[in-house]
């Protein structure tokens, strides 16, 4: 069955008949060509593909395209204005917090929600928030002086 | 030190792209008018297929084509090959059976392909995967190397008696036995090493197309080294010449060793992009991944260390059984054998080692290298097996490991099991480490955790590692069917900038920014000016591709040989235009300067010379400013180093906390440090991984049991502690930068620091050994005299 969908992606109204079952992740990479959002695993543990909706942190291979219906989407792809690079991707690159770049758009995504939930938070904070995105390349700890330097830089910024 | 030049931190160039979205990994490629393959596997780890039946998948709206083993026999597509040979004891070869990439007769572990769908979507492709029927006779299975070696165990391949491929040795046994004969203690060791799943983030994937106009196809791949995966595929597989194959592997996303193998799927799309003269897209999922991934490590090993009674060590004999999986992966029978035994001496003086390797097929996936590859496997065994020998004697083991140390003045050092170990400073990189991890103070810290009701320990390691396996002909010799040579391609624009061709792939190791950097060195030329372009072979000359950390040190060193030449034929140009004799010409800071005087001509102007060559010595001087190199190393290099680990346990569940990690290491001269700390990062997380959390586990009929993230544990954020991170540097000998390499030393060196961490905090306990991974009930029975 097929159903059509909108929702506003990065700030433009979209809309797309999909098959009820598809995923938002796959409407996202597939329909729209935002494909910054990943998939690295069916199981909800690896958080390649966090975006926002409706301003708040989600897995989008465990969500439905049709549960987007109506809602404000944010992907990796709309979190730079007008060509400006915003603090907590600056921090990702100037503290080496990825190498492959494939966990990279989930964990900023994240990190972007709990700075929005956290302003100021610890290490540890940092590092229990992250249990639900995985990389296997940097050990976390660039990730974790990053996120925390994005969240200092976004105070001032 | 130039600003982005050599040794500098310098932020990644690649990095733009993958911090705003715009990374594009193989599933972000789409191709007009493709297909998706969905691929049908084994649910049985052994069986004969009698009938595949596909009428009702084909029926399906939307199905292309359903195809099967027998259709890809019929069209004479061959079997995976094995690039690297390795023979028995008595020099006959192993036993290398038949790999056809869509299974034909037989399946052999659980995940083994069967056949493909081929659709409009990829949710129509998985329906009709569901209608195929494919009648198996289940047979009996061997899922581990306890069960393989059975008497009257199952046999995977009926020429492979008792399950063994290969049964191999090296090093001097009569020599070996005579320092047991003679020695005044002898200590030994038990080690499982744990079967791993590389898990890089991102699962593997491959589009096939074909261009029927031109009889020529592309497959873009996931893979860590695209001109290896052309030849193999090319030449063994599909028969295609190198000329009509084109291999693509864009941004991957991690790789781990398990994207050097040239997996089945590869030639499935391919070969199914041929068929129906569409492009052919397949992406694995993560619960694919974990059945069709090349697995790592799984080692059963008896070690066994003679000692004078001063504890000099003066033997080491090792015996070992290595899983191979179902079938032979590309380089599966190299790692436990000439990555593995030849690491067997270690940072140690040991004069005799003797090690056999029986090499074992089960009905699991194939198993092929997995970060360090060989390395982590010897250097665990070492290190776990100093301890108990000092645990045993009464030593301390940092002078146990000290006294043995291969010495600054020993070098070239030739060990007794085939490595000639160029240069090297031990015990710098131990005092260095001991004193970033406060070692001194080690039992106060001690007091503190107790007076919190833990158990703390530490424990070190050492490590040493080879790395970049050369030369060519030496590795041909111990059975490699490659060369290990790596090509670098310099391309100076007419204006000035700089297109950089390697044969290395980075997934992840930050080569766009290292590489540029070694050209901003020698050229002078603006870091932003500077390109480099891998992953295509289409646009790169040739290249073996990354792994065994050999990028700096075969890749790197190929482009600085392109960049020398470059920088001759620039001075000859410069000698020209600026009416002076080539000897007189100086090159520094982008600038070509008669030596003593004033007079110069910038580096963009000799290239502009050379593209529009109006002034210019033709009549002795090809126009153009390009230069390649093929550099074959003389030697391997051997990064080494020590791992500080200090741990938690808590007693009453026997979980263990990593709370402090050193690592010393001395990976030669350092191009990018930031680069440098960041592999360590990772690497020792992955040690962490292996010492702590991630276990393979097989049931008994071949079920893989840990086949999602929810069932095999990988190290999260708050598993990991900050690591302390140091270096010592002794420039590598043989290649002109001095660089060793990085990136798996964190993977080798952790793990056995991290276990005699663990049974430091035990040493009140009755515990000896513990097998990895250390979990909380393997530690908690441990204590309970249950280990």
């Amino acid at each position: 069955m097929s159903i059509k969908v909108s929702f506003t992606l990065n700030g433009e109204a979209v809309s797309a008949h999909v098959a009820s079952r598809t995923l938002l992740v796959e409407m996202i990479r597939e329909r729209f060509g935002r494909t910054g959002t990943h998939v690295g695993c069916d199981t909800s543990q690896c958080g390649a593909c966090v975006i926002h909706v409706d301003g708040r942190s989600v897995k989008s291979c465990t969500m439905l395209a049709a549960q987007a219906d109506g809602t404000e989407i944010v992907t990796i792809e709309g979190v730079a204005q007008n060509g400006q690079l915003h603090p907590m991707q600056e921090a990702f690159r100037e503290h080496h917090g990825l190498q492959c770049g494939f966990c990279t758009p989930g964990m900023i995504m994240s990190a972007l929600d709990l700075v929005k939930q956290n302003p100021d938070p610890s290490e540890k904070e940092i590092r229990e928030w992250l249990e639900g995105n995985l990389c296997r390349c940097t050990g976390y700890q660039n990730i974790v002086r990053a996120i925390a330097a994005g969240a200092e830089a976004m105070k001032t910024g | 030190m130039t600003e982005n030049g050599f040794g500098a931190a310098v932020r990644r160039k690649e990095d733009y792209r993958f911090i705003t979205g715009r990374g594009q990994y193989v599933d972000d490629i789409n191709r007009p008018h493709q297909l998706y393959a969905h691929i049908i596997r084994s649910p049985i780890a052994h069986g004969k297929i009698n009938k595949v039946e596909v009428d009702a998948a084909k029926a399906v709206s939307g199905v292309v084509a359903v195809l099967t083993g027998a259709d890809m026999a019929a069209d004479g597509i061959g079997g995976l090959p094995c690039a690297w040979g390795v023979n028995n004891k008595d020099g006959s070869p192993m036993v290398e059976p038949g790999h056809p990439p869509l299974a034909t007769e037989c399946v052999r572990y659980v995940g083994d392909q069967v056949a493909v769908v081929l659709a409009e979507t990829r949710a129509i492709a998985r329906d009709a995967a569901e209608l195929v029927d494919v009648d198996f006779e289940e047979l009996p299975a061997v899922a581990d190397l306890e069960s393989a070696s059975a008497d009257g165990a199952p046999l995977v391949w009926d020429d492979a008696k008792g399950n063994i491929c290969f049964d191999w040795e090296i090093g001097d046994k009569s020599a070996t036995d005579a320092a047991f004969a003679s020695a005044d203690q002898v200590v030994s060791i038990d080690i499982v090493n744990n079967r791993l799943i590389a898990n890089a983030m991102e699962p593997r994937a491959a589009i096939g197309d074909y261009d029927v106009g031109r009889d020529e196809y592309t497959l873009y791949t996931t893979s860590q080294n695209p001109h290896v995966i052309r030849l193999l595929m090319g030449a063994f597989v599909m028969a295609i010449p190198e000329h009509k194959l084109r291999i693509i592997a864009p941004d991957v996303g991690g790789g781990f060793g398990s994207k050097i193998c040239h997996y089945a799927e590869e030639a499935i799309v391919t070969w199914a992009s041929r068929k129906v003269c569409r492009p052919v897209k397949w992406t694995a999922d993560r619960s694919e991944s974990f059945v069709s991934d090349a697995h790592g490590r799984d080692h059963i090993t008896r070690g066994e260390l003679a000692m004078s009674k001063d504890g000099d060590f003066l033997g080491l004999r090792v015996s070992t059984r290595a899983n191979l999986g179902a079938y032979l992966s590309t380089f599966g029978p190299a790692v436990p054998t000439y990555l593995y035994a030849t690491l067997l001496s270690g940072t140690y003086k040991t004069p005799a080692i003797y090690a056999e390797v029986k090499g074992m097929f089960t009905h699991t996936v194939p198993v092929d290298s997995y970060r360090g590859a060989g390395r982590p496997e010897a250097s665990f065994l070492l290190e776990r097996l100093i301890d108990k020998a000092a645990k045993e004697t009464g030593t301390d083991p940092l002078e146990l490991r000290r006294r043995n140390f291969i010495q600054p003045g020993d070098f070239p050092y030739q060990t007794p099991v085939a490595l000639e170990y160029d240069t090297g400073d031990y015990d710098a990189a131990v005092v260095k480490a001991i004193e970033l991890a406060d070692y001194a103070n080690f039992e106060k810290r001690r007091k503190e955790s107790a007076a919190r009701g833990k158990l703390r320990g530490v424990g070190i390691s050492t490590y040493i590692e080879a790395c970049g396996i050369a030369p060519s002909n030496v590795a041909g010799a111990l059975g490699a069917r490659a060369g290990l040579f790596e090509v670098g391609t310099v391309r100076v624009n007419p204006t000035g900038s700089v297109t950089v061709l390697t044969g290395s792939h980075s997934h992840g190791q930050g080569h766009e920014t290292t590489f540029a950097q070694l050209v901003v060195e020698a050229l002078g030329v603006d870091f932003d000016n500077v390109d480099i372009v891998h992953g295509d072979t289409a646009k790169v000359p040739f290249g073996m591709g990354t792994y065994g950390s050999r990028s700096a040190a075969v890749g790197g060193v190929a482009l600085m040989n392109a960049l020398e030449k470059i920088r001759t034929k620039a001075k000859k140009i410069a000698a020209h235009l600026l009416e002076a004799s080539e000897g007189d010409i100086e090159f520094k800071d982008g600038q070509l300067s008669v030596a003593g005087t004033d007079r110069s001509v910038a580096f963009a102007d000799v290239a502009m010379a050379a593209y529009v060559p109006h002034n210019y010595p033709l009549e002795t001087l090809e126009p153009g400013l390009e230069e390649t190199a093929f550099y074959d190393p003389k030697n391997f290099t051997f990064p080494a180093g020590c791992h500080i680990c200090e741990v938690e346990v808590d007693p009453d569940t026997g979980f263990v906390e990593v709370v402090k990690f050193t690592a010393g290491d001395d990976f030669g001269r350092i191009i990018n440090p930031m680069i440098v700390d960041g592999q360590v990062h990772g690497g020792v997380t992955q040690g962490i991984g292996q010492a702590l959390y991630e276990l393979c586990v097989y049931d008994d009929s071949g079920q893989l049991l840990t086949g999602s993230m929810m069932d095999y544990c990988l190290p999260k954020a708050d598993n990991v502690p900050n690591f302390a991170v140091t270096t010592n540097v002794t420039p590598c000998t043989h290649n002109v930068l001095g660089v060793k390499g990085c990136g798996e030393a964190g993977a080798i060196g952790s793990p056995a620091a991290v276990i005699n961490a663990i049974l430091n905090a035990l040493s009140d306990y009755n515990v000896d050994n513990l097998q990895m991974p250390a979990t909380p009930e393997r530690v908690w029975q441990a204590m309970q005299g249950n280990g």
